[in-house]
């Protein structure tokens, strides 16, 4: 023992006398360790404590308080009355004392064995003896840290303390600077204000202290360690000043005054603080400044040019009505809500009057956002304005005009849709119900477009407020979309139409099945006029094609309640198998956009039993019949074809199929998905309607390039696609049948068929199998057979089928890629030694594309393929390295191959992927810009494009080769790369000012030639740029 | 910025913006020339912003297309504004930034000619004249506070 204090007292020593401050770490490791205690630790430290040297004092308190520090958590509470006693009366003693003695206490508020009362005592010397803003800035950090400890722990004790903990406070942080204190203080004072601390007559001292920040403006030094941002200052200083009610007498002229600021960041700052503030406050708190805040939101929406100004003063006016909104009303105190309604009403009212000045727009956004605070707000201003909206647009002739206030009155009724009461009041527009109809529909038959738009908008507004149209008004409503949809010939009124049409049906459901349906049936099915004249017939067949384009789209868009869509669709089958039948003579065209209305129904409509069975039951097996039906009647006579045996009509069918066996009814998709694969393996035709087919189908026997070839013979083959959208686009979970027999089928057909949408769909078909395949050796054996069969077939240069093998190749690396399996790579591998190939260099350069993009039929997220995210990156990093000592040892005349499927690959990669590989290509980059082929050209240039506008390092530095190379490419013979080049010197015009001064000169002469290129997309990118570099260095401009 | 009575016109008239222009399968196509036309040089200054308002000359009915003609054959361009009121006292820095669009914009071999509206401001003469003379529109450039302003009407607004 007495070795130990020995030891103790040898280390005191050398830590007090010898300045040596690590020791301190030792002793506290053992106190920890029990090896001494605290009592001997200030017995050996007596003599230090007592020195009549007050830097000996000093050392000695930090000796005691740096082991403090770390074993606080072990003194018992007799221990800490002690040193706090101590501590407190060395909190008089010289100044160099004070930061120990600062960092013991706050080490003991942190002790759980605090004795009651010593919090009130420790503050109390502390706030008489310590005057915090002259100590250093660690110090008064350690001021607020013990604040904050003990409010965490004695917050009882501390409102003991009563009004005198805020004055104390407020004394402490009066003048703060450094804005990690200020953090921190600010925290104590959100502390004070939310948990009840009483401010007594200290309310305005704490608002001034702290108010005095506002608004902040602080900039980060550069490289700042402590990462403190100006946005969290501002939210802390937000919380303290919003915080209470109590500080609303003092915030709200505070507010006023900012708002009138020139610098905008302090009145964003000041129209946000008064948007949250507001939220707290009540009537009372605010009627004596309404006045002074209308006056300035008003200026600031009328006047500002910024937008973020704009819409953060109406946020805070819609806080502020809201507020005034939810005031209890008592029989003395005047209706502050509609006080201040009169105001607002009695600034912008007239200006709506003035449909074509200016101001018209500011006022409607600020009585906009007055109504949409409160169903009483709401009901006060549409009181107020709607008749005299009303009355004008019906006083008015001009149509510019009357759009204008059309558009107003439409933003009326949006911003009361969300403020709409829960209980059955009257709704807000009821009363105006009857004129409101009447001008839409008045606008609907006007012949200006403009006009009929924004009337079908208005339409759609009032139809989403609940219960306001009578069903009278709806089906007058239908009329008008109906007339509008037959006979407007512009594309966008048109569009317009059939998007107000889809809300409404969607609510109105009855009204569309009865009148629209029926309707657009019959002239669906109308035939065109015959007309003598050869002029007109075209542009009735023109016209009449427009309209039939109209009405499947309309078709489409009103069908998202499976009722409707058990209506529309019937119709729409009709239209392929009139069409098929030929019935009714219609157009390719008009069958593949029959395709995509089926497909967009099946996208829209609700999942339910309904629908799917709808779909799954009677859509595509008709389909299929049709299909098949054309497929054999084309095989028969080679004369006749119908539409349906087209490529652009099955190729439009198979989303309407996969979609279907993507998003609807899992159960039902699976039985289609067997029916499908039984049709075409076994040629099972039981499930199709009017399965009156011949015996000869063989779906998926492929006539082989080696047979002689006639016309109509891939017929039945092509249809392999629809099995695209049978099997491919299942959930994983669903079961293909028969999947061993199909994959050997289609393998068969996609390496040996010479048709070329046939083999591309059976391999496609082919890869989507395998990417969902699971996991195993069954799966290994079909990858194993079919590389050595695709290896063989390339590796003759002579075979006559190189082209289908590619192309199998490819698709399956694409699916192998996505799910990261491990024998991908050895299909890339293999693509990448085709880079070299006379024949299929260049398809290799483009398979990259292919399998770093989406692509839209199989293989992707909406047919539930197992896509790994980051594929791309992974397969770029893994890749990029080949790729450039593939191009560093090809031959000369290969390497636009390589460049093109670099271009390929980078284009594809996210932008922060970009950017960071960038440094390691740019010079390959640079070279593919110099290659003669444009279609590098073309691809490199796009995919540099998005890279400029955040430019990494690493171009700055190869700027000069940049700049020249494409300053040569605005001079190139094709067009696209001309603009291409042009976009990209217009984003180099955002590089740091500093690196590209030196290139304007050259840069501005060069673009005076594209001024004049005969192409006029051209000289619009050119001016473009050329604005942009002539700002550059420019008083004014960058 | 923030005081309205600096401003001259508070409340001015607005006018709808016209779209962008339509592209035509014969503007896609390689070989064909698109001559300049007047909707061209339109599109060049109908964007242009006004010193005051944060709108654009065609928003503020300054420029029309029909008062702009271009003969690219002759390599003319003539361009008549017209100021919201008869007094405004940014007619010249209004005509300065067309004219200044237009040198920036368009190929050498044009002869530009910028001038007010007959019969729309008090002192059209002068300004025209003063639009009209070379040496002066260069002197003007020269001044970097005039040049300023000149290039802000220029900037693509960002907000």
């Amino acid at each position: 023992m007495a070795a130990d204090t020995t030891t103790l007292v040898s280390l005191v020593e050398e830590f007090v006398s010898g300045l040596q401050d690590n020791k301190a770490r030792d002793i506290a490791t053992a106190v920890k360790d029990g090896k001494f205690t605290v009592l001997q630790l200030v017995e050996a430290l007596g003599h230090s404590l007592t020195s009549s040297q007050p830097h000996t004092r000093a050392r000695g308190v930090q000796l005691l308080s740096d082991v403090l520090q770390e074993c606080y958590a072990n003194l018992t509470e007799k221990e800490v009355t002690v040193l706090i006693s101590f501590y407190e009366n060395r909190l008089k003693d010289h100044y160099v004392v004070t930061p120990p003695v600062l960092h013991g206490l706050r080490a003991l508020t942190k002790c759980t064995a605090l004795p009651s009362g010593s919090a009130v005592s420790m503050l109390r010397s502390l706030f008489q003896d310590v005057h915090v803003q002259s100590l250093m800035l660690a110090e008064r950090s350690c001021v607020y840290n013990m604040l904050i400890n003990l409010m965490e722990t004695r917050e009882s004790e501390l409102k003991g303390l009563g009004a005198d903990f805020v004055f104390g406070f407020v004394q402490s942080m009066d003048g703060e600077r450094d804005p990690r204190n200020l953090l921190l203080a600010f925290q104590i004072a959100k502390s004070i204000i939310h948990r009840g601390y009483d401010l007594g007559k200290f309310t305005e001292e704490l608002f001034e202290v702290t108010s005095c920040y506002f608004p902040i403006d602080f900039t980060p030094p550069p490289s700042d360690p402590h990462g403190i941002t100006k946005d969290e200052l501002i939210q802390a200083l937000r919380a303290v000043l919003t915080g209470t009610p109590k500080f609303a007498e003092f915030l709200l002229p505070l507010l006023i005054e900012k708002l009138d600021s020139d610098v905008q960041s302090a009145k964003l700052d000041s129209l946000q603080t008064l948007t949250s503030c507001v939220s707290q406050y009540e009537h009372k708190d605010l009627a004596e400044f309404l006045e002074g805040l209308w006056v300035s939101l008003r200026r600031e929406v009328f006047q500002t040019p910024s937008e973020k100004i704009e819409s953060a003063g109406l946020t805070a006016l819609t806080a502020l009505t809201s507020c005034l909104s939810r005031s209890v009303l008592n029989s003395e105190s005047e209706d502050t809500l509609s006080t201040f309604l009169d105001l607002v009403l009695k600034d912008c009212k007239h200006h709506l009057c003035e449909p074509d000045l200016k101001l018209v727009w500011p006022s409607t956004k600020l009585l906009q956002a007055a109504c949409g605070a409160s169903n009483r707000a709401s009901h006060i201003i549409t009181a107020a304005v709607m008749p005299s909206l009303i009355e004008q647009y019906n006083n008015r002739t001009q149509c510019s005009h009357r759009r204008t206030l059309l558009e107003v009155i439409q933003r009326f009724i949006q911003s009361v849709k969300s403020s709409q009461p829960s209980e059955s009041e009257e709704t807000v527009f009821g009363a105006f119900r009857q004129s409101l109809c009447g001008i839409v529909f008045s606008a609907l038959s006007e012949t200006n477009s403009s006009l009929q738009i924004v009337a079908t908008s208005v339409l759609t507004s009032l139809a989403q407020q609940a219960g306001l149209l009578l069903d009278s008004d709806v089906e007058l409503a239908v009329d008008h979309l109906t007339r509008l949809l037959l006979t407007e010939e512009d594309d966008r009124v048109s569009l317009a139409v059939v998007e107000c049409a889809g809300s409404l049906a969607e609510l109105h459901p009855t009204v569309f099945i009865t009148k629209l349906i029926p309707r657009l049936k019959t002239e669906i099915f109308a035939e065109p006029m015959e007309q003598d004249n050869n002029n007109r017939e075209a542009s009735e067949l023109h016209s009449h094609h427009a309209m039939r384009q109209r009405c499947l789209s309309a078709l489409a868009a009103i069908s998202t309640q499976p009722s409707v869509v058990h209506e529309s669709t019937p119709v729409i089958l009709e239209v392929l198998s009139s069409a098929h039948t030929g019935s009714v003579i219609f157009t390719v065209e008009e069958v593949v956009l029959a395709c995509h209305s089926l497909q967009r129904i099946a996208e829209h409509v609700e999942d339910t039993e309904e629908s799917g069975q709808c779909f799954h039951g009677v859509v595509i097996p008709r389909m299929l019949s049709l299909a098949l039906q054309a497929a054999l009647q084309g095989e028969g006579s080679t004369g006749c074809h119908s539409p349906l045996a087209e490529e652009k009509v099955l190729t439009a069918m198979v989303p309407v199929i996969s979609t279907s066996c993507s998003r609807l009814q899992p159960m039902l998709a699976a039985q289609t998905a067997s029916k499908a694969v039984s049709l075409f393996l076994d040629a099972d035709v039981s499930f199709l309607p009017n399965n009156s087919f011949p015996a000869n189908i063989h779906l998926l026997k492929a006539h082989n390039v080696f047979q002689k070839q006639h016309e109509g013979s891939w017929t039945q083959s092509q249809m392999v696609c629809l099995l695209i959208g049978c099997v491919c686009s299942l959930p994983r979970n669903v079961e293909v049948p028969q999947i061993d027999h199909l994959l050997s089928q289609l393998e068969d057909m996609s390496c040996t068929c010479g048709h070329l949408l046939s083999y591309t769909s059976a391999a496609k078909c082919f890869a989507a199998l395998v990417n969902k395949r699971s996991q195993g050796d069954s799966l290994d054996t079909v990858i194993q057979r079919t590389m050595k069969r695709v290896c063989g077939e390339l590796d003759s240069t002579s075979s006559p089928v190189r082209l289908q093998a590619f192309t199998l190749m490819v698709w399956v690396a694409k699916a192998l890629l996505l799910r990261y399996h491990p024998l991908s790579t050895t299909m890339t591998d293999k693509l990448f030694s085709l880079l070299d190939d006379a024949e299929l260099g260049l398809m290799a350069a483009e398979g990259f594309s292919l399998l770093m993009s989406d692509s839209d039929d199989v293989l992707n997220r909406a047919s539930h393929a197992d896509v790994r995210i980051m594929y791309r990156q992974r397969f770029f990093s893994e890749n990029s390295a080949k790729l450039v000592e593939g191009f560093n040892a090809a031959p000369q005349e290969k390497k636009a191959n390589y460049l093109k499927a670099l271009s390929n690959i980078v284009n594809k990669l996210p932008k922060e992927v970009q950017v960071t590989e960038l440094p390691a290509l740019l010079s390959l980059l640079l070279e593919a810009l110099s290659c003669s082929d444009q279609g590098v050209q073309l691809s490199t240039l796009s995919c540099l494009e998005p890279v400029l506008i955040d430019p990494p390092p690493a171009l700055i530095q190869q700027l000069e080769a940049l700049v020249s190379r494409l300053l040569v490419l605005i001079g190139s013979s094709a067009m696209n790369v001309r603009i291409a080049a042009l976009r990209c010197i217009r984003a180099l015009s955002g590089f740091p000012a500093h690196e590209i001064l030196p290139f304007r000169a050259r840069v501005l002469r060069a673009l005076a030639q594209p001024l004049d290129d005969k192409k006029r997309l051209v000289r619009s990118e050119a001016v473009q740029a050329r604005g942009e570099w002539f700002l550059l260095g420019s008083p004014g401009g960058r | 910025m923030s005081a309205g009575s600096r401003l001259e016109n508070a409340n001015p008239v607005i006018f709808q913006r016209s779209g962008e222009r339509l592209l035509t399968a014969s503007e896609e196509d390689e070989d064909v020339h698109d001559p300049i036309d007047d909707r061209e040089i339109f599109d060049l200054i109908r964007s242009i912003n006004d010193p005051e308002h944060p709108l654009s000359l065609e928003e503020l009915n300054v420029v029309e297309q029909v008062r702009v003609k271009v003969n690219d054959a002759e390599s003319t361009v003539s361009v008549e504004f017209t100021p919201t009121i008869p007094h405004c006292s940014m007619a010249t820095l209004i005509g300065l930034s067309i004219k200044v669009k237009l040198l920036r914009a368009l190929p050498d071999r044009f002869k530009t000619d910028v001038h007010i509206t007959p019969g729309t401001h008090a002192s059209e003469e002068a300004v025209n004249k003063q639009l009209a003379d070379k040496e002066r529109v260069a002197a003007a450039l020269e001044n970097s506070s005039l040049l300023e302003v000149v290039n802000q009407c220029l900037s693509t607004r960002k907000i």
